[in-house]
């Protein structure tokens, strides 16, 4: 339900299409199952591919004799890692690891339970799928390790032995006087959380067709991918040229949320249409997808300590987070990364430690997951804000807002380097608190434990760094020199005066088309329905960095706005010539006409001249209506110093307040009441933003009470189904209540702030707030998610026996 | 083997191994893509087509079982008059509500949307949770797709038209 509360003016033009509510254009397609999806791609002659899995976490892979399934009819291929290994590169991880190598195929040894040591290529995906039992696999257990702080021990089993240590990164920072502050302060407390290892889990899938044309000398590639970079990792695998490989971007991509990343999918199905000369096509089951897509999300351990004074100031904080990455470097390292870009939250914090580290272990690798690493870490700096309000008596909202950056403070320069755009935090906690009715909510609290269940309200706080240019990469390792994280968008207005734009990415449900479309139409005046949105591919591309990190309202939206407005410049400049007056004489009136002293030329005018009538045209002018634009990210462009650097240009804010229950004897917590405050700045279709918002929460709900990737002692996951890997449906998410309010960013065209991972950011923070309320009474306390039924039913029983023990 | 089964109002027939299912029928022997494979295993309703009528999983039913049922898929999902480009009245207020992102559960989710207002024109909210509880949905936390749903049962009442039915 939206209940849109009112803002701020948007600044002070009035957009014809911007923020306002108008549909979806990708949405006709969906509705009707027309979307294309990579299963739906069909080629004549395609091979299938399934992929055989080792059920040890680690083991040396002595044999693999496939002769039999080699016999079977249909049986086209068996590949192991062996052969890999001589053919193509390591795939790249952005680290300074040399010895983590990675390839699609276990390599003389596996590293964790169902990581797939050979793929069987046949007529069928059912006959490949047959072949696998027919092969077989020898192997020699080896000592596994599961636990982080286990992996950091010295005694610990190597994942990667050549590698010497099972840490893939540590790095300690210290911004400002921490030890001056601590000393100064008058208390400090400590704690441990911990974030449980769950994951986005879309709906579809991963899925990728290769195409290997020998006459063109051509790789083509069409994937289910949300990935930075594909075609170029792709062809540096393969020792491919950069244009040897063309990855289609007209895919609709079924879910994605960061974790599509295909690479080792990619460069396995890429090698084989090379080897085979076939179409050949890998379309993940649930199965391989779940415990060897290499798609979990971070698991995260927390120390933290805080330094505050007895009014509520909290001073400065010191954290150390260790990641388990699972069994390969993937993109979980630079998960400890982003959070750097806001690591002191909306909050006054003035110093902070903090120390990053990552370790291998024998579980499944991790893949980026909406936030990059900033969920867990709000988890963490949530949790010590309640603490925090619990130690000194104070009311855990109104020590927020003695900590929260001031809105004439903006722009607020954070101890990590990062300089925060805009926000009026104090705001939208007051409309979130009216549209809740919160004397109300406490009511109904108090009213629910009088009536014997548990209840608990829980508040969270949370800023969603947004358009980044991936300078985390710089930040951890010294030798990356990363600086940009461009975006690109190509127009072209052909001869009969309508509008195609070129965006360079896959979509995976985040509305680009409809975005695009509607930057466009709203600087050239058109109506956004006309103007045809179109992905080509990779070498017809400019360049880009796909959907990731909550940047394309700002990046894609900016590219889209800039080329557009190139295009009226010159469209202004053409009918400046016509009228014979001065350009800054014209006013443009979009789709209709342009007119000065009274004169006007219309619209099919500007196009004649511009396709046909070059003598029309000003002297020296190219003819054709056309332009492009490759947008760096604003604020973006320079080199860490000092342990510092600028890492994001917007920053969105979200407020959550809940209102959970639970039967103590149950424990199943039910929420009752869900309210959201979000500023995303200037919102570009408020449909799509409200979508990403609730869907963000439904996905927080999931990780704060069901969703996790558990695996038992022996190493084995245990959550490797729909059946016990338990996402929320429509009973688990209530009505949710979002109040928006726009401050704009002063670092956009629109002002409009990024808000693909809202929701999701501060949701499992909100919900654990509300159940260690519940229970605060009992002087017990949940300090790992998913916070599960059974958890909290065995610890309210422990806590209630115990007392009657001890009473 | 060989079966023939009523898919969209039309016979398809094809020689199959017993052990494919309806939805790879669906997909790969009539060529309907519009139903989509999650799990596999029953539990997302990604795969959701009606069989006689009412919605049912079509990865846990096989082909075979299915022969002589009539089996109606998203392509059909307001019978066959329908001109390719147009929108039945459901369809059209997941468009109207964005009660969708990806696309991918869509098609299940406007089925079961059919299924329930065929059975009850005016359910509660309630009520229209409940109907789709049965279907996952990653991307849109199901708010849009209950205001979707209930949008359609309004529009199916008629409420939508002007008070003089011009």
């Amino acid at each position: 339900m939206v209940h849109d509360m009112g803002s701020k003016p948007m600044r002070d033009k009035k957009y014809r299409f911007l923020s306002q509510p108008r549909r979806v254009v990708e949405d006709r397609r969906f509705v009707a199952g027309k979307g294309k999806y990579i299963a739906d791609y069909d080629r004549a002659d395609m091979a299938h591919v399934a992929l055989m899995p080792c059920h040890l976490p680690a083991a040396r892979i002595d044999a693999i004799d496939a002769s039999a399934a080699l016999d079977m009819l249909g049986v086209i291929d068996v590949v192991t890692g062996a052969e890999l290994v001589a053919a193509i590169d390591p795939l790249m991880n952005g680290l300074d690891t040399p010895k983590v190598r990675r390839y699609p195929l276990a390599v003389g040894q596996v590293r964790y339970a169902g990581e797939w040591v050979c793929a069987v290529i046949a007529e069928s995906r059912a006959i490949a799928e047959d072949a696998i039992e027919h092969i077989r696999l020898e192997t020699t257990a080896l000592p596994y390790v599961l636990d982080p702080e286990q992996a950091l021990r010295d005694d610990s089993p190597l994942v990667h032995p050549d590698h010497n240590s099972n840490v893939l990164l540590d790095k300690k920072f210290v911004w400002g006087p921490v030890d001056d502050d601590f000393a100064a302060a008058d208390h400090q407390l400590n704690f441990c959380v911990t974030w449980g290892r769950n994951s986005t889990v879309p709906i579809e899938t991963f899925g990728v067709v290769a195409e290997w044309n020998a006459w063109e000398q051509m790789l083509d590639i069409r994937a289910s991918v949300q990935m930075p970079k594909y075609a170029d990792q792709i062809a540096h695998a393969l020792g491919l040229a950069g244009n040897q490989v063309r990855v289609h971007y007209d895919i609709d991509v079924g879910g994605s949320y960061g974790v599509k990343r295909g690479i080792k999918h990619a460069v396995l199905i890429g090698y084989l249409a090379r080897k085979l000369h076939r179409p050949v096509r890998l379309i993940e089951d649930r199965l391989e997808n779940m415990r060897a897509g290499d798609a979990h999300g971070p698991e995260r351990k927390f120390d933290v300590s805080v330094a505050f004074d007895k009014d509520g100031t909290v001073r400065s904080m010191k954290m150390r987070a260790l990641d388990n990455a699972g069994a390969y470097a993937g993109r979980a390292p630079f998960q400890l990364g982003k959070p750097i870009g806001a690591i002191v939250g909306p909050y006054r914090i003035g110093s902070v430690a903090y120390q990053a580290i990552s370790v291998t272990t024998n579980k499944a690798a991790q893949e980026a997951v909406r936030g990059f690493g900033q969920a867990p870490t709000n988890y963490a700096l949530e949790t010590a804000m309640d603490r925090v309000s619990a130690f000194l008596d104070m009311d855990r909202l109104a020590l927020r807002q003695h900590n929260f950056i001031k809105t004439d403070e903006f722009p607020y320069l954070i101890p990590s380097g990062s300089t925060y755009d805009s926000g009026d935090y104090h705001t939208v906690i007051d409309k979130v608190m009216a549209a809740a009715e919160y004397p109300k909510l406490v009511a109904t609290c108090n009213q629910l434990r009088k009536d014997g269940m548990m209840a608990g309200i829980g508040i969270a706080t949370c800023l969603e760094p947004s358009g980044g240019n991936s300078s985390f990469e710089p930040l951890l390792n010294e030798r990356n020199q990363t600086t940009t994280w461009m975006e690109s968008c190509q127009i072209n207005i052909d001869a009969l005066g309508t509008v195609t734009a070129r965006i360079h990415t896959t979509s995976s449900g985040q509305g680009h088309e409809t975005l695009v479309s509607t930057v466009i139409g709203e600087i050239l005046g058109i109506d956004p329905d006309s103007i045809r949105v179109v992905r080509p591919n990779s070498l017809e591309s400019l360049p880009g960095n796909s959907p990731v990190g909550s940047r394309m309202a700002i990046m894609l939206g900016g590219a889209a706005a800039r080329a557009a407005e190139k295009l009226k410049a010159k469209i202004i400049a053409i009918a400046a010539h016509h009228l014979q007056c001065d350009a800054t004489r014209i006013d443009y009136q979009g789709g209709a006409m342009l007119s000065a002293n009274g004169r006007h030329i219309t619209w099919d005018d500007i196009i004649e001249s511009a396709h046909r009538q070059i003598h029309q045209l000003p002297d020296g002018m190219d003819p054709g209506l056309a332009s492009f634009d490759i947008m760096q990210v604003p604020t973006g462009g320079d080199l860490p110093k000092d342990g510092k650097v600028h890492m994001y240009p917007c920053y969105s804010f979200e407020f959550h307040l809940v209102l959970v229950a639970f039967d103590p004897i149950i424990g199943k917590p039910e929420i009752r009441s869900y309210t959201i405050g979000h500023d995303c700045g200037t919102v570009i279709n408020p449909a799509i933003v409200s979508g990403m918002t609730y869907g963000g929460i439904a996905h927080g709900i999931g990780a704060a009470l069901l969703e996790e990737f558990a695996y038992d002692e022996s190493g084995q996951l245990m959550t490797q189904s729909f059946l016990d890997y338990l996402m929320p449906s429509s009973h688990e998410v209530p009505d949710i209540q979002l109040v928006k309010y726009c401050t704009p960013s002063p670092h956009t065209v629109f002002g409009q702030k990024g808000s693909g991972e809202s929701g999701y950011l501060g949701a499992p923070a909100a919900i654990s707030s509300a159940i260690n309320h519940a229970v605060a009474g009992l002087d017990i306390s949940f300090d790992k998610l998913p916070i599960r039924m059974s958890v909290i039913s065995d610890k309210i029983a422990a806590a209630t026996h115990h007392r009657s023990d001890s009473g | 083997m060989n079966i023939t089964i009523d898919i969209n109002g039309k016979n398809v027939s094809a020689a199959i191994e017993p052990r494919v299912t309806l939805l790879d029928f669906v997909r790969d022997v009539a060529g309907l893509k519009g139903t989509h494979a999650g799990c596999e295993h029953g539990v997302c309703g990604a795969c959701t087509i009606l069989l006689d009528g009412e919605a049912v999983r079509s990865c846990l039913i096989l082909a075979a079982q299915a022969e002589g049922s009539q089996i109606t898929t998203i392509e059909a999902v307001d019978g066959t008059a329908r001109q390719p480009g147009e929108l039945s009245v459901i369809q059209d207020a997941f468009c109207e509500a964005h009660g969708l992102q990806c696309g991918y559960c869509t098609p299940g989710m406007v089925l079961a949307a059919k299924t329930l207002l065929q059975h009850n024109p005016t359910p509660s909210r309630e009520q229209v949770r409940e109907a789709i509880s049965g279907n996952m949905c990653r991307c849109t936390g199901y708010v849009q797709i209950i205001d979707a749903i209930m949008l359609a049962a309004e529009r199916l009442q008629g409420r939508n038209q002007p008070a003089n039915g011009a």
